[in-house]
């Protein structure tokens, strides 16, 4: 009924997870199909800070091994810088930021805390505004396009094939299996499956008759124009993330979020708000030499929590050849080990580097039905992208 | 359990500092726009007319809002005379400032913002204003959008020299202002547009030395590209320009013949002059529509991508409305300005009103094929130029890169790896998209916002994919539509639970608990990662 040929690994998402997933099943010489609603990349994948230093997971080991050597295993610039620097505008900052010492000094890897004249000296931009600081000698920093590009390019280079523009709507089980993958261009057969598709995660999971809960928000950014470029640019603190990019752009987030309820489609315009003021200000206030530098794009991004924040990376017991992947608002970072964790899942049955427990999806088999709401999480009201007009009267 | 508390680290509970609330606030003051403002002031709506011009020095400087070329004169320096030239050039102004409209000139709209399918804790309408001093929100319960025209840019060896500027630029600064540098022009294109700007640059005192049209005839109004003739301007059809010469700024526009396949053939010649204006495509300025989410299509009638507007010059967004050129522009809107005052008349008479749902009259068919002439224009000029020249000036981006998708140049990234994807590696299926192009190559990525490439590269694009320049879809804008100094943020105070609640990112205690300290299961009730934390 269709041209579409099936694959032996059909991945549904095309984000940072389900391309570094596909990426390392194709270098590893298995059949793989990646299904993509709209662009690689579209998403969050796309548009985050670009940080690599998550102490806190099982896969941080992992993390720090691979990320010095993905230009050359993937054969694409992936703008990855190593180290970062993380200043506090007060004490209490300080304080809290200090876990990630102690996680990383368990695991084997040095830091150093700063005093502020030691962080000035490190961050020419940096100034009085802020109290100390961390100088972590592990993690860094890469850029998301541009990595997730050339794990898109280089799964290709290894006979992997991508198919953009292509809405999964269903799928077709037998004998406690999937083995095809339905779309609105017809039916994709797979031997196994690996859905990794963000905000569409929790729904398409449910097709599958074992619902991964997530809560889909929307978070933004800002980027200024090109700074001189400091000696290290992955410089954050003072409530955000970010980097000073290679460009010597700054590009940070952080602040509220908002709970959103995403309508099947999936992929509505995402345009910024007011927030960009309150990002900028603190940017100014992490980096005050550079409170003349002018900010030129903001951007929102759609991203999916699960209740505990946590990653599910597993396999389904509804479904025998199904394994499935969301990072929890903290992929891009994570993907070089997600994707070999998710290689693992498939081939192997079970991940070979990592202790993956915590990532079960068993974790929230007693998980209250109303836990959105119960969390504080359940969406604002938003509306139709085609409005009626003249609600407002005359005075 | 009922009614448990939100998210303290959401936006619920985070009210926007809103600085003001006004009925109709109008962006621009040009002939839609004052119409527009002076027509709902006597509807007894209150207010509120912003327009950037004049536009500091520096920001000209930096090419925004357009492109300027360093063709400024001197007095530009001079804000208070520039006001004052502003004010003069246009007596609807006076009159909207006696109707008691609250006239901000010098004042920017960098964003407009508007509640969506993925957007719900806006109030309303918000505005973000900003002068040189400060930045403000501002409320609305009808926006009028007046935002006018920008040039397509078009790269050829030297359009980075001081004196090669956009027609919309060089006749602003001539006939507002009387500010502009250069004396002695050639222009590019033959629209009517651009033969009316010329028109108008002669009747501010400058020299037009030759029109270039890479076409083998002229596109645009036979009258007024005789008085042209008449007046001893060259018109040099079936001609494309090949270099900018000049040591540090345009001294001659180098121009050459095109052959039957629009190639540049036989001998140039160098046409003296100080300043080449491009005028090969005029286009409606979407960045505020774009950028909130309305919708916006490629209309060759309207100029390249316009708003979709129904009767009322409603677009998408609820109470949003576009009139004058950046509602669409073409010739016969160019040359009676009647037409934009008609459309701002219809956008006051529904105000307030729900629509009927009946389209916007479709405007004239244009005089030529918009897409294949700026295709042409960029095939001649960019394409076949003699030497690479950057299309992305912010970013220095060249055709090639653009086309091979190479890596931005900083990155040094070695030629002799792996690394054959052009772009139809990248197509797979589907049109090529430019905000994915932007991202590997940078083209687009500078402060001037890709004001001067986007439109070159969507025609690289389509030239690349052999598409119409209606497969293409537009490069999204994103706020600030204009450059907005960090410096600038802090003006907007903070809702004090933002500030007490703000986090890095969600502030989940358990999304940061060490993973050998997870529990075996997790449930509301029973989470007891709690108390301060700061993610990471």
């Amino acid at each position: 009924m269709n041209g579409i040929k099936g694959a032996s690994v059909v991945i549904v998402g095309g984000g940072v997870t389900g391309l570094s997933a596909g990426w390392w099943l194709a270098q590893g010489g298995v059949d793989v199909l990646v299904l993509e609603k709209g662009l690689i990349g579209w998403e969050a994948s796309g548009r985050n800070g670009g940080g690599c230093s998550h102490h806190h997971s099982p896969l941080f080991a992992e993390e720090q091994r691979l990320w010095p050597m993905m230009d050359d295993l993937l054969g694409y610039p992936t703008e990855f810088r190593p180290q970062r620097i993380r200043l506090a505008a007060n004490e209490q900052q300080m304080a809290l930021y200090g876990r990630a010492l102690r996680n990383a000094e368990r695991q084997g890897f040095r830091s150093e805390v700063l005093d502020a004249r030691q962080a000035k000296e490190l961050v020419p931009l940096a100034g009085d505004t802020i109290v100390g600081g961390y100088h972590y000698r592990f993690g860094g920093h890469a850029n998301p396009h541009r990595t997730l590009q050339g794990y898109a390019w280089a799964m290709q280079d290894h006979g992997g094939r991508v198919l953009q523009h292509t809405t999964v709507t269903g799928f077709r089980s037998e004998g406690g299996r999937v083995i095809a993958v339905e779309t609105d261009r017809g039916e994709v057969g797979c031997d196994s499956l690996v859905l990794a598709a963000g905000p569409q995660t929790g729904r398409l999971s449910a097709l599958l008759g074992q619902e991964v809960p997530v809560q889909s928000a929307r978070c933004e950014m800002i980027v200024t124009e090109p700074l001189p470029l400091m000696p290290l640019g992955g410089v954050d603190g003072c409530g955000l993330y970010g980097r000073q990019t290679l460009r010597g752009n700054l590009a940070y987030g952080g602040g509220p979020h908002e709970w959103l309820a995403l309508g099947e489609e999936g992929t509505p315009p995402k345009p910024t708000t007011p927030l960009m003021l309150p990002i900028g200000r603190r940017l100014a206030e992490l980096l005050p030499k550079a409170a003349h530098a002018r900010i030129i794009r903001s951007w929102a991004g759609v991203i999916e929590n699960t209740p505990d924040g946590r990653p599910v990376i597993d396999r389904l017991d509804a479904q025998a050849n199904v394994v499935v992947a969301t990072l929890s608002s903290v992929g891009f970072g994570l993907s070089p080990a997600s994707g070999r964790a998710i290689r693992d899942l498939v081939v192997d049955g079970a991940c070979g580097f990592a202790d993956l427990s915590s990532f079960r999806l068993a974790r929230f088999a007693a998980l209250e039905p109303d836990w959105r709401e119960r969390q504080g999480w359940a969406a604002a009201a938003t509306q139709p992208l085609a409005a009626p007009a003249g609600s407002g009267t005359k005075p | 359990m009922t009614n448990p508390a939100p998210d303290p680290r959401s936006v619920t509970g985070k009210p926007l500092t809103i600085a003001e609330t006004v009925d109709v606030l109008v962006v621009g003051a040009g002939p839609a726009g004052l119409a527009a403002a002076i027509g709902a002031a006597a509807h007894g709506f209150g207010v509120l007319l912003v327009d950037e011009n004049p536009v500091p020095f520096r920001t000209m400087g930096d090419e925004v809002p357009l492109h300027y070329g360093q063709g400024m004169a001197a007095s530009a320096r001079n804000r208070n005379a520039m006001m004052e030239a502003f004010v003069a050039s246009e007596p609807r102004i006076a009159e909207a400032f006696e109707a008691g409209i609250d006239v901000r000139l010098g004042t920017a709209c960098w964003a407009l913002y508007a509640n969506g399918p993925a957007l719900g804790w806006l109030p309303g309408l918000v505005a973000g204003l900003a002068d040189e001093e400060r930045s403000l929100l501002v409320q609305a319960r009808h926006v009028i959008l007046a935002c006018g025209r920008r040039d397509m840019g078009l790269g050829f060896p030297g359009w980075e020299k001081p004196g090669v500027m956009g027609a919309t630029a060089a006749l602003g600064l001539a006939t507002r202002y009387g500010a502009i540098g250069p004396r002695k022009l050639v222009i590019l294109g033959s629209t009517t547009e651009a033969l009316t700007t010329a028109l108008a640059l002669r009747e501010a005192g400058v020299t037009i030395a030759a029109i270039v049209e890479q076409a083998s005839e002229p596109v645009g109004d036979t009258d007024l590209l005789a008085e042209l003739r008449a007046d001893g301007t060259e018109i040099l059809a079936g001609h494309v320009v090949r270099e900018a010469l000049g040591r540090d700024r345009v001294e001659a526009a180098a121009v050459a013949m095109l052959d039957a396949q629009g190639r540049p053939a036989g001998t140039e010649r160098a046409i003296a002059c100080d300043g080449i204006v491009l005028g090969v495509g005029t286009t409606p300025v979407v960045d505020l529509i774009d950028a909130a989410g309305g919708k916006v299509a490629f209309q060759p009638e309207r100029g390249g991508y316009a708003p979709v507007l129904d009767a009322g010059q409603r677009t998408s967004l609820a109470n949003v409305h576009a009139v004058g050129d950046c509602a669409g522009l073409w010739a016969a809107k160019t040359r009676d300005r009647a037409i934009a005052e008609a459309e701002a008349a219809r956008a006051v008479a529904a105000l307030g009103l729900d629509a009927a749902g009946d389209m916007a009259a479709a405007p004239p068919a244009p005089e030529y094929d918009v897409s294949a002439y700026r295709l042409a224009w960029v095939r001649a000029s960019v394409i076949e130029a003699r030497a690479e020249c950057h299309v992305c000036q912010c970013e220095e981006v060249t055709a090639r890169e653009i086309l091979e998708i190479r890596p931005p140049r900083y990155l040094d990234w070695r030629d002799e790896r792996r690394n054959d994807r052009s772009l139809a590696a990248l197509l797979g299926e589907g049109p090529p998209n430019p905000d994915q192009v932007k991202r590997l190559t940078r083209a687009g990525m500078g402060p001037c916002q890709g004001r001067r490439c986007r439109e070159q590269v969507a025609a690289l694009l389509a030239l690349g994919a052999a598409q119409p320049l209606s497969a293409i879809p537009l490069a999204g804008y994103r706020a600030p539509v204009r450059p907005l100094p960090l410096a600038l943020t802090a003006d907007v105070p903070e809702a004090p639970g933002q500030v007490e609640h703000w986090d890095t990112w969600f502030g989940m205690h358990a999304q940061w608990r060490p993973f050998w300290e997870v529990p075996a299961l997790y449930t509301v009730a029973g989470n007891d990662a709690a108390g301060p934390v700061a993610s990471e």
